[in-house]
């Protein structure tokens, strides 16, 4: 059974039927063509698939397409322009946070919800936040070290006034 | 060296920054099909019937073929290069779909449709039926006298091998002290990110094409050609981005029935995507090992005579064969070279199973021998009351030692190793602290050290192949054979290129995926050789084009070529800038009468391996009650030779040492005793998650290894190798509890703990 829905996606609206069983991911990679979103383990284990819905990361693939009606979706291709970066993809890099490359995008959308809530968070903190995003090649600890200065860099070019683009 | 050895930032960060970078199920394909897999729901039987009519009859299906469709004839799988002594090729002993099914999830059939939900439904409506065999799942079972062959004619053994440095009777003699030890590790998986993947069709020059998710395209590529049993030369490998492999993309473990899928379809697109729970249990894995030691030790603290027995499980395949377990036994060699005098006797065999398949796995059976060699060793020094660390640095190997197979060890750093390891984890200072510790909660000290191998030289051709193209802007594109996986080979590349011919890092692109239609040949990514064996023919071809530069440069300029250098993308002569390398490209690309575009197409094959060392150091908490370890700090120290580039050094042996604690605590492929793989997700499996990872550190002891590109050596692999045997040591430093089994659970140490006396039964309930 087709549902139609509504939702704007990397601050673009798009209507289109979808089939009610199909995961938001199947719609992301698939229907829209942004494979920069990744399928791992496709039950909510791996968070490959994060993407941000309404400013909250979520794995796609066990949020029904359908649920996607009405809401603001972001994925990793609406976070840089051209060569722009942005603030967490530069820390990632700079950081040496990417390996393979294949959690990346999922790591800096969780990343990015983190930047734009307005919240200080600790080491600690960013490692119980970032549980949800698994890696096999970094052990993580470039990724802390980015998602660190993620938060710094995001707070010293706002501070209270926070632009909500990091 | 002014490229070499800086922290440049990885050449294909930004495309996976921004999601661009395309893995093999992110490229668009025209009329694309989807190939689901019927696999074997039984450990060990036959196929007796097999009804595929109703998956046939399903709206959408377009192919269902079985093992009677499939070549009768069987292939090897394993990334290793071709060997042209018969004795030496890798076992051929499966076929693409299989009647005879050796473990749960063998291939039997496979279904093609226009989508994969229609192609899964048509796997549900196959049924067959079996005749089943004994389950056989340990070496004792697999060996014992009239077990049933799982593969006809070989008694279940897949290999055997022995080293004989001495002979153990006599050398013993000199030995005061006696010592025995069993040591056990269980199955382990790669868990790369991405899962295997691949799709095929026959392209316009009617080559089967296969574009996966490999290490090795260049090997795969004969593989498939073997398995469909055409001329290799009608095979095309494309690898593109490849989401880690670890191993387990080392062997070829999809891309022959995605081959098969295609031929069979008259060349139409297919696409075979494992899921998370196929890779776990239907790739590869890491060996299960049972290794007994045997060693006398003199009364000055030195290994007179050891004796070390592996039993390798290899599950139902042959996979990499007996070579995995040789490289265990080769190890405890690498590491403590035996001195003059002293014997050495080791042998192995590596035994079929019905179990998922092992192959190749970041550290290729070392992690299993350090495990097993550095812990009894720990178990020697305490009963001996020695000084753990003065007791290794007694016994490792020194310079100028030669392996069993010839090599030379020209560079050696383990000692300094071993001793900057025992500075940064303050040991001297800390085992103070922590003695004569009680209570529930307890600190402990442990150190491991490890020798590996770089590549596979004597045992298997190393040559490699390197081409570069000069730009008309004096940029240059570099193409190798060599597999960009995450470690960060293609940067190195760039870095190499550019120190030689003398040019900024940003002059070098590196491309990174191969096609073998167009790639200079290479074997591929494992055996953590790329940035020797690769890194050899990338110099010889940098080299090429700074001489052709120059002499371009003297017969246009007017200058002599003995006084022209090229340092920084400029001509120099006597220390002037006499024109910029991007003129002179332009020049040769354009001037009428001159023009000659300078490129280099080169190979190199390598006649040495370089023995990279080190040591893993940690100190850590045990909560007794619990049977819970908390990591408080942990280092790995390495000579990997001359770092070529420190930050993607130091993420390589981050990623190892997670790896390696993951091996000591947490992994484990529960099997069941019909052979069913209970855990097959990663959450059951006991992935660490971020806030299960200590922070890691990672530190370096550069030394320079003659034989070697740029004095470099492996780092890919050995930082996985001797973090579990740290760690056990640690546990047995804070409880006096020797672990000897892995992963060490908390139930383990709440059973250890208890029968220790350090948990009552009281306090246990």
């Amino acid at each position: 059974m087709e549902q139609k829905i509504t939702f704007t996606i990397n601050g673009e609206e798009k209507s289109l039927y979808v089939d009610i069983r199909e995961s938001l991911l199947e719609v992301v990679r698939d229907r829209l063509e942004l494979t920069g979103t990744k399928h791992g383990c496709g039950v909510g284990e791996c968070g490959a698939c994060t993407v941000l819905i309404n400013g909250e990361a979520f794995d796609s693939c066990i949020y029904m397409a359908v649920w996607a009606d009405g809401k603001d979706i972001r994925t990793i291709e609406g976070e840089s322009c051209g060569e722009k970066l942005s603030v967490v993809q530069t820390a990632f890099l700079e950081e040496g946070a990417v390996q393979c490359g294949f959690c990346t995008p999922g790591f800096i959308m969780t990343t990015t919800a983190l930047t734009e809530s307005g919240r200080e968070f600790s080491r600690d903190d960013i490692k119980r936040e970032l549980a949800g995003n698994m890696c096999r090649c970094t052990g993580y600890q470039n990724i802390a070290n980015a998602a660190e200065k993620a938060l710094q860099t995001a707070k010293e070019c706002c501070g209270e006034n926070c632009c909500g683009k990091h | 060296m002014s490229v070499i050895g800086k922290s440049y930032k990885r050449q294909d960060g930004f495309a996976k920054v921004t999601g661009r970078a395309r893995y093999v199920d992110d490229i668009p394909v025209n009329g694309l099909l989807h190939a689901k897999v019927f696999r074997s729901p039984i450990a060990n039987g036959r196929v007796l019937s097999i009804d595929t009519a109703a998956a046939k009859a399903l709206p959408g299906v377009v192919g269902v073929f079985t093992y009677e469709d499939a070549p009768t004839h069987s292939f090897p799988t394993a990334g290793h290069p071709w060997s042209l002594d018969v004795h030496h090729q890798d076992i051929a002993d499966r076929r693409i779909l299989n009647d005879r099914v050796r473990y749960v999830g063998d291939e039997i059939a496979v279904v093609i449709a226009k989508d994969e939900y229609t192609a899964e439904r048509g796997v549900d409506l196959i049924t067959a039926e079996y005749e089943e065999y004994p389950v056989l799942l340990t070496p004792e079972a697999a060996l014992a006298d009239g077990a049933a062959e799982i593969h006809a004619g070989t008694k279940n053994v897949v290999g055997s091998f022995a080293i004989n440095i001495g002979e153990f009777a006599e050398a013993d003699k000199q030995s005061k002290h006696h010592f025995q030890a069993k040591f056990t590790v269980p199955v382990v998986q790669h868990c790369a990110m991405e899962n295997h993947s691949a799709y095929a069709y026959i392209d316009e020059n009617s080559k089967i094409t296969v574009v996966s998710s490999t290490q090795i395209p260049y090997i795969t590529r004969r593989i498939v050609g073997q398995a469909l049993g055409i001329a290799w030369g009608k095979v095309r490998l494309i690898k593109p981005f490849v989401g880690g492999g670890f191993g387990s993309k080392q062997d070829s473990v999809l891309e022959a029935l995605v081959a098969f899928c295609t031929q069979k379809l008259c060349g139409r697109p297919v696409r075979l995507q494992f899921t998370r729970e196929e890779t776990f249990v239907s790739t590869r894995t890491r060996h299960a090992m049972n290794m007994y030691l045997e060693t006398g030790v003199t009364d000055d603290g030195i290994l007179a005579a050891r004796k070390f027995d592996v039993h390798a499980l290899n599950g139902a395949y042959a996979s990499h064969g007996q070579s995995i377990c040789s490289k265990t036994m080769t190890t405890y060699a690498m590491l403590y070279g035996p001195k003059t005098g002293c014997a050495y006797n080791a042998k192995g065999t590596t035994v079929y199973t019905n179990m998922p398949v092992a192959g190749a796995m970041r550290g290729y059976g070392a992690p299993q021998a350090v495990f097993a060699v550095e812990s009894h060793m720990e178990d020697i020094a305490r009963e001996l009351q020695l000084d753990p660390i003065e007791f290794r640095l007694k016994n490792i190997t020194e310079l100028g030692w030669v392996s069993p197979t010839g090599i030379k060890v020209r560079s050696i750093g383990l000692k300094e190793c071993i001793l900057k390891g025992r500075e940064l984890i303050k040991w001297d200072e800390r085992k103070a602290q922590y003695a004569n510790q009680s209570g529930n909660i307890r600190r402990g000290l442990g150190m491991a050290a490890f020798a590996y191998a770089t590549g596979v030289f004597p045992i298997s051709v190393e040559v490699e192949a390197a081409r570069i193209m000069m730009n008309d802007d004096g940029s240059m594109q570099l193409q190798i054979g060599a597999t960009e996986i995450g470690q960060g080979s293609d940067t190195a590349f760039a870095q190499m290129a550019a120190e030689t011919i003398g040019v900024p890092f940003e002059y070098i692109y590196v491309v990174s995926h191969q096609d073998t239609d167009v790639t200079p040949l290479g074997l591929g990514s494992y055996a953590s050789r790329q940035s020797y064996s690769t890194g050899l023919a990338v110099r010889k071809a940098a080299e090429e084009i700074r001489a052709k530069v120059i002499k371009y440069a003297a017969a246009n300029w007017n200058l002599q070529e003995g006084e022209v250098d090229v340092v920084d993308g400029w001509i120099m002569s006597n220390g002037k800038q006499i024109v910029s390398l991007a003129e002179l490209a332009l020049h040769s690309h354009c001037n009428n009468k001159t023009a000659a575009p300078i490129s280099a197409d080169v190979s190199h094959n390598p006649d040495g391996n370089p023995t990279a060392y080190g040591a893993t150091f940690v100190d850590l908490e045990v909560d007794i009650a619990l049977g819970k370890v908390t990591i408080k700090d942990i280092i790995n120290i390495h000579d990997s030779g001359k770092i070529l580039n420190p930050q993607l050094a130091e993420g390589q042996v981050h990623g190892g040492m997670s790896m390696g604690i993951g091996y000591a605590l947490y992994e484990q492929l529960l099997i069941d005793a019909k052979g069913h793989v209970l855990n097959e997700n990663l959450l059951d499996y006991k992935l660490m998650t971020f806030p299960d990872t200590p922070d890691l550190k990672a530190s370096f002891v550069e030394t320079y290894d003659p034989a070697a590109p740029y004095g470099n050596k492996s780092l890919g692999e050995p930082p996985t190798v001797s973090p579990a045997a740290a760690i056990r040591n640690a546990i047995l430093d804070a409880t006096n509890v020797a672990f000897n089994s892995l992963p060490i659970t908390p139930q383990k140490m709440i059973e250890g703990f208890t029968a220790a006396g350090l948990i009552t039964p009281k306090e246990a309930n």
